[in-house]
């Protein structure tokens, strides 16, 4: 125990303020793609108190999807058309493809477990989980899928695409287009989320939903639909983030979306469950966590710090940083 | 009108067990019950359900005892010795799940922990060899604390909180014996990714027990023993207040039942049974590694224990015995590949034997054949022989694959055709659950066929996998169709 926290302060030593600073700027990353997906698992959770296990898995098929765009316009360095439309089809693709499959996940093997005990639909979340990275896994042989990030749309003899073009240093640590990409990306879809919550007829209905479904039926709100829309919702985000990750660090394999789910749903369970800015917080805050253990505690025990995090906020906080105390009615 | 006596009758419902008019479900279930007990095999229904609990767990216990008799050494291992330990970490998760209705998804690592608990007192690891006398009892106990510590956590916290933080105590159980391995006098406490090896086999009083036969009977032994203590347990005071709990945590508080301690209980006891499993185990294997606790491991422990039916406690043992035996007949090295055909169209063959009325069973079979064969022949007129050239995988006897290769189209050297055919059994099996009637027999004779199609050229050819995908398939759909699982247990429904 002392050696590991000697090697910590010694890893903040040799890493200095430059180290710092890459580690912030890979967490930010890192956070934001957690963030997209802990929104998913939140809105789910917040509608239908359903703990979606397949939604790390919907994440996954968004990254392939993306992925066999960027295949089919003949990959990374030959790419048919300019690097700006096949970035759009790769989310066009991942986006919609996720949407869809999330609407048929609810449709064929949540809703008719609606009124089931509480159980049935979480052991139906974990087959659907198991039976998407297993389909995917058959169909992809279960080899990881890798290309070079740096060469995405590279011209001629360039050292770099121009994803990968130092937009700005600090201290030696270069900040670079697709890091400031991913998080806009992740910012501008936060903020398009809160505005349809928050000032459309449909997000009134969302949240009248989450309030209470039987009476937002007795109002007249579809429930029905308003909650295969969120699960539509959820799965374009996980979509976005999973053709991201691709984008971010060239690799796409079939087990990714269990990790990745996990530790976005202890985002969402950090922020408060069901609840959307805590989600985000949630997801940057696991991200920087995880970034700052693999540079200061070393990357085999990222997983366990987190996990300590976790426990400790269920002991004391269970109800996440900006979760309100529910008190359970009858 | 009323008269008329070609009045058709109203179509018969596709559900066996909705609800008729002027008929409840009680009355439906109660007129079930009596025609199971009339026919051909109506006694051996009506002496089974008659004679006593104990006299049902001789009668199993009776017939597991003679296995060693008429199987081989390496039959007994994988069909015998796995069922016992899947039938024992089932009753566990059973505990856990089926009576206290929590959903512990880090059980896995309990019994990864009593694996690593039993080799690192038992093995030149350290060099300490305790007596199995001490050992045993100790991991399970060592094991129960670490799940009753998990459980402190679920303090305040309803079931959903639970499944996450065990499913992560999983993962971190994962990573911390395969890379994280702390160094401890001068060793990796769990020995990293090639794990803690020659481990001590089991030792009783000198009488080490290490041929497949004497493990066997040891496992059986356990099983009992687990299973009368079960039994007992669920009928007493504290077995009722789970079920209490199960039901409606709420009410149950409300009735001055200690919820949490209860949950404690069950977490503790389903914690201590896959230790003392783990145990056994790595006295078995002689060795531990990680990837023997993965996930993959969970859902077939999850697999058994709803298959069987949750609560009941014949539930896990019967799941044990079809999910591990048709486990085994998926290997990819099991000498009889005959037989994971034979299970599969057998499946089909049951499916549409099941559906009402008969005679849309009989239009299903007769038109999926049928159709079979006009694709066949369409496809083999009209495209390259390319489409048609496959050979049925493994087929064990010639003929059986050439009637099979004529009826279903298995292209060659056709790339994309694998991932497009899968995707469009997917959807095809989504549009059969959206229609109802004439209209899904109807779709269900296409999709039948893809079926088959898909078995032959994706499935069968990777039976590992695909074992994995059938156990995520089976939970979605025994939780849709018959929640209770085969046996099931009487439940209470709340309005």
């Amino acid at each position: 125990m002392h050696a590991l926290l000697f090697s910590v302060i010694d890893n903040i030593r040799a890493l200095g303020w430059g180290g710092a600073f890459a580690l912030l700027r890979n967490g930010l990353v890192l956070g934001s793609l957690y963030a997209l997906i802990a929104l998913g698992y939140t809105m789910v959770y917040g509608i239908l108190k359903l703990l979606n296990f397949a939604h790390g898995d919907v994440y996954m098929v968004g990254a392939f999807l993306g992925f066999g765009v960027l295949t089919q316009l003949g990959g990374p360095t030959a790419l048919a058309i300019g690097i700006v439309p096949a970035i759009a089809l790769m989310f066009a693709a991942g986006m919609a493809g996720s949407g869809v499959l999330g609407v048929a996940i609810e449709r064929f093997a949540y809703r008719p477990l609606r009124n089931a005990p509480r159980i049935a639909p979480l052991i139906t979340a974990i087959g659907v989980s198991f039976f998407l990275e297993n389909s995917v896994q058959l169909l992809t042989n279960g080899y990881q899928y890798t290309y070079d990030p740096f060469d995405l749309g590279k011209k001629g003899n360039a050292e770099f695409g121009p994803l990968y073009h130092t937009v700005f240093s600090v201290a030696g640590n270069g900040v670079s287009v697709v890091q400031i990409f991913v998080v806009a990306t992740a910012l501008f879809l936060m903020v398009a989320l809160v505005l349809l919550v928050s000032r459309t007829t449909f997000g009134k209905a969302l949240r009248a939903t989450a309030f209470d479904r039987e009476a937002a039926s007795m109002m007249g709100i579809d429930t029905d639909r308003v909650i295969a829309m969120t699960f539509f919702i959820a799965s374009v985000l996980a979509g976005a983030a999973g053709v991201m990750f691709g984008l971010y660090l060239g690799v796409t394999y079939y087990f990714m979306g269990f990790l990745a789910g996990l530790k976005a749903f202890t985002a969402a369970v950090i922020g408060g469950i069901g609840s959307i800015p805590g989600a985000m917080v949630g997801g940057l805050l696991i991200g920087l966590v995880e970034s700052f253990s693999i540079g200061y505690v070393g990357g085999q025990w990222a997983d366990i710090v987190i996990f300590g995090i976790l426990i400790l906020f269920m002991l004391f906080r269970p109800t996440g940083l900006l979760g309100s105390r529910a008190i359970q009615k009858v | 009108m009323s008269d008329d006596p070609h009045t058709p009758l109203p179509e018969p419902s596709d559900a066996a067990d909705e609800t008729r008019i002027g008929v409840d479900s009680w009355v439906a279930e109660a007129e079930g019950r009596q025609a199971r007990k009339r026919g051909f095999f109506g006694p051996a229904a009506r002496g089974w359900d008659a004679s006593p609990d104990p006299v049902k767990l001789f009668l199993f216990i009776a017939f597991a005892a003679t296995l060693p008799f008429w199987l081989s050494e390496g039959d007994l291992f994988v069909y015998g010795l796995f069922t016992l330990l899947y039938a024992t970490l089932g009753l566990g998760l059973n505990v856990v799940v089926g009576f206290a209705g929590l959903l512990d998804l880090g059980y896995v690592a309990y019994f990864g922990i009593g694996a690593y608990g039993y080799a690192l007192v038992s093995s030149p690891h350290y060099g300490i060899h305790w007596p199995s006398l001490a050992s045993l009892p100790a991991v399970a106990v060592f094991t129960g604390l670490i799940g009753l510590g998990l459980g402190l956590t679920s303090r305040r916290l309803i079931g959903d909180y639970f499944a996450i933080v065990t499913l992560f105590f999983l993962q971190a159980f994962l990573v911390f014996t395969n890379t994280a391995n702390p160094v401890i006098h001068g060793t990796g406490l769990t020995g990293g990714s090639s794990g803690i090896g020659n481990v001590d086999p089991l030792k009783f009083f000198g009488y080490a027990l290490t041929t497949t036969k004497q493990q066997y009977y040891f496992f059986l032994i356990v099983l009992s023993l687990a299973t009368a203590g079960l039994y007992f347990a669920n009928r007493s005071r504290t077995g009722r207040a789970w079920r209490a709990l199960r039901e409606d945590p709420l009410a149950a508080e409300v009735m001055s039942i200690p919820v949490n301690r209860l949950k404690r209980l069950a977490i503790l006891m389903g914690a201590a049974l896959a230790g003392l499993c783990g145990a056994i185990f790595a006295a078995i294997q002689l060795a531990v590694t990680s990837s023997n606790f993965t996930l993959n491991v969970l859902i077939v422990m999850f697999a058994v224990v709803i298959l069987g039916g949750m609560g009941s406690i014949a539930g896990p043992i019967l799941g044990a015995i079809v999910i591990n035996v048709s486990l085994q007949f998926l290997q990819p090295q099991n000498d009889h590949p005959d037989i994971k055909r034979w299970l599969f169209y057998g499946a089909i063959a049951l499916f549409i034997a099941l559906m009402k009325p008969w005679y849309r069973a009989v239009v299903v079979l007769v038109g999926t054949i049928a159709f079979g064969f006009a694709v066949h022949a369409i496809v083999s007129a009209t495209t390259a022989a390319s489409w048609t050239a496959g050979n049925a995988a493994d087929a064990g006897s010639a003929s059986m694959g050439k009637h099979i290769a004529g009826w279903v189209i298995i292209p060659v050297g056709h790339g994309n055709f694998d991932t497009i055919a899968y995707i469009v059994l997917v959807a095809a099996v989504c549009v059969v659950r959206s229609v109802s009637g004439w209209w899904r027999a109807l779709a269900l004779i296409p999709t039948l066929y893809m079926t088959a199609v898909v078995w032959e050229s994706v499935l069968a050819p990777s039976p590992a996998v695909t074992a994995e995908i059938l156990f995520g398939v089976l939970l979605i759909v025994i939780m849709t169709v018959r929640p209770q699982g085969l046996i099931g247990t009487a439940r209470v429904e709340i309005v």
